[in-house]
């Protein structure tokens, strides 16, 4: 007895099976890689597939077992895939700064130090331009 | 059968946001904890999701879409001010 039902049940439970997967692997990966920026791979990925996953087998069990059309789940998935690597960034940016500024708490990751900032111009923390760094708009 | 499944991914978000909240406690570092909230906030629009297809109702979205947003402006706010000691200049 193999109806439309079944196989949109299947799907679903695949789905949901593959998003809580993929979420745990993210979140295992957050404890387990031993520096901030391997840290930084797994949840921005991992994490980020698995919520979309989800959100697919909502969208498919609203639509195929209760007969309704839902889009906010993509909204969701949208919003996330376009947010996930600008925090990605800004927290790389911020883990760099404060490698570089010395905190004993931030450990270097594989690459080893960052070079040292060059007097002019630091680029995680954007310094506003002045005469003779890039960016000055003279001679433009 | 979906009923398993959800039971299988109540728990895999469950214990995900356990091991985020142990990055949270350990650190080491103030950047760690800013990805682990980060994360934190992912797996509970996972959880509010999740619970929309167990209810069967459409109506924990909004949450769901406000959690997203909101997570990434905490996010940024916490990197910018890390970064430059203020939020909004």
């Amino acid at each position: 007895m193999i109806g439309g039902a079944s196989v949109a049940e299947a799907i679903v439970s695949l789905l949901i099976v593959l998003g809580g997967g993929f979420a745990l692997v993210g979140s295992w990966g957050l404890v387990r890689l031993p520096s901030l920026m391997e840290r930084l791979h797994a949840p921005t990925k991992a994490t980020t597939l698995g919520l979309g996953a989800v959100l697919a087998a909502s969208v498919v069990y609203f639509q195929l077992l209760q007969g309704t059309w839902t889009t906010h789940e993509l909204l969701i998935s949208a919003f996330l895939f376009l947010t996930a690597p600008i925090s990605a960034n800004m927290i790389a940016k911020v883990h760099l700064h404060r490698l570089q500024l010395k905190e004993p708490t931030e450990q270097a990751g594989p690459a080893g130090e960052p070079a040292p900032p060059s007097p002019a111009a630091n680029w995680a923390t954007h310094v506003a331009p002045h005469r003779g760094t890039p960016g000055d708009f003279e001679g433009d | 059968m979906i009923a398993y499944a959800l039971t299988f991914g109540f728990a895999a978000f469950g214990l995900a946001l356990a091991l985020n909240l142990w990055r949270l406690i350990k650190g080491p570092g103030v950047t760690d904890r800013i990805l682990a909230l980060d994360t934190m906030v992912i797996n509970v629009i996972g959880v509010i999701v999740l619970g929309g297809i167990a209810n069967g109702s459409g109506t924990s979205f909004e949450a769901a879409l406000l959690l997203a947003m909101v997570g990434f402006v905490g996010t940024v706010a916490y990197a910018k001010f890390l970064l430059r000691g203020d939020i909004i200049e």
